[in-house]
């Protein structure tokens, strides 16, 4: 079993359409503590930043999440160098 | 298959004509274009940009069968996305083409934003459209 208390994951971050904008960027590299790190943990780290961070995926907004262009669940588990894109539902065709 | 997201404009009786090009089993094709409206919520709209995420646009779309959508900005009667699908006769052919419209409006990665008098907004996903998309899924299967 590896330790969780010091192991770490490493993502890349891409933000898409309304929260591009929010954000203030296209998107960033971030490090997540722990070794069973999910997108939920990534959500509530980001939303501390609080902000617009803390705003736009606040209770009651509604945020999708692609981890390697596959739409995932927030239970879904996140590895190292994973692509994952935040964005609001779709609204093409 | 064809599957394409473009800046270009596109020329639906060519993209028709070379689906069924060759195949005499066609005895059914069945087309949806969506195009840009000059009006959304009550406000007049002057330009509709559409955004992608690109890499996953093309796997989201991998799946279905002949469609071009347009990024960009477009104005109002501006043609937006073409669905193509051929088969031998018209209930499978309407079919699919709801469904892939139905799929493109809920699970492909496109965002679309209007310029209007008042200033630019981000368009709102409606909540008709996940119901739709819904209609097609195992009613006991996962969301």
């Amino acid at each position: 079993m590896p330790d969780s208390r010091t192991s770490a994951i490493t993502v890349q971050l891409v933000y898409l359409a309304r929260l591009r904008e929010a954000f203030g960027r296209a998107g960033e590299s971030l490090t997540l503590q722990g070794a069973d790190s999910s997108v939920g943990t990534l959500l509530a780290v980001l939303r501390e930043r609080g902000g617009n961070f803390g705003l736009e995926l606040g209770a009651g907004r509604a945020v999708r999440v692609a981890v390697n262009h596959a739409l995932v669940a927030t239970d879904a588990r996140l590895g190292d160098g994973d692509e994952v894109a935040l964005f609001p539902p779709v609204t093409g065709g | 298959m064809t599957v394409r997201v473009q800046t270009a404009d596109f020329d639906a009786g060519r993209e028709i004509a070379a689906l069924r090009a060759g195949d005499s089993r066609v005895g059914a094709v069945a087309t949806f274009i969506g195009t840009v409206r000059d009006v959304n919520d009550a406000t007049h709209v002057v330009t509709l940009t559409l955004e992608h995420y690109p890499g996953m646009t093309e796997k989201a779309l991998e799946a279905i069968v002949a469609v071009i959508h347009r990024v960009g900005t477009l104005a109002p009667t501006d043609q937006i996305v073409l669905v193509a699908v051929t088969s031998a006769h018209r209930g499978e052919a309407f079919d699919a083409c709801r469904f892939l419209m139905d799929y493109l409006k809920t699970r492909a990665p496109f965002w679309k934003k209007e310029t209007t008098p008042e200033g630019a907004r981000w368009v709102d996903a409606r909540a008709s459209d996940d119901e739709a998309a819904a209609l097609w899924e195992p009613p006991s299967g996962p969301r």
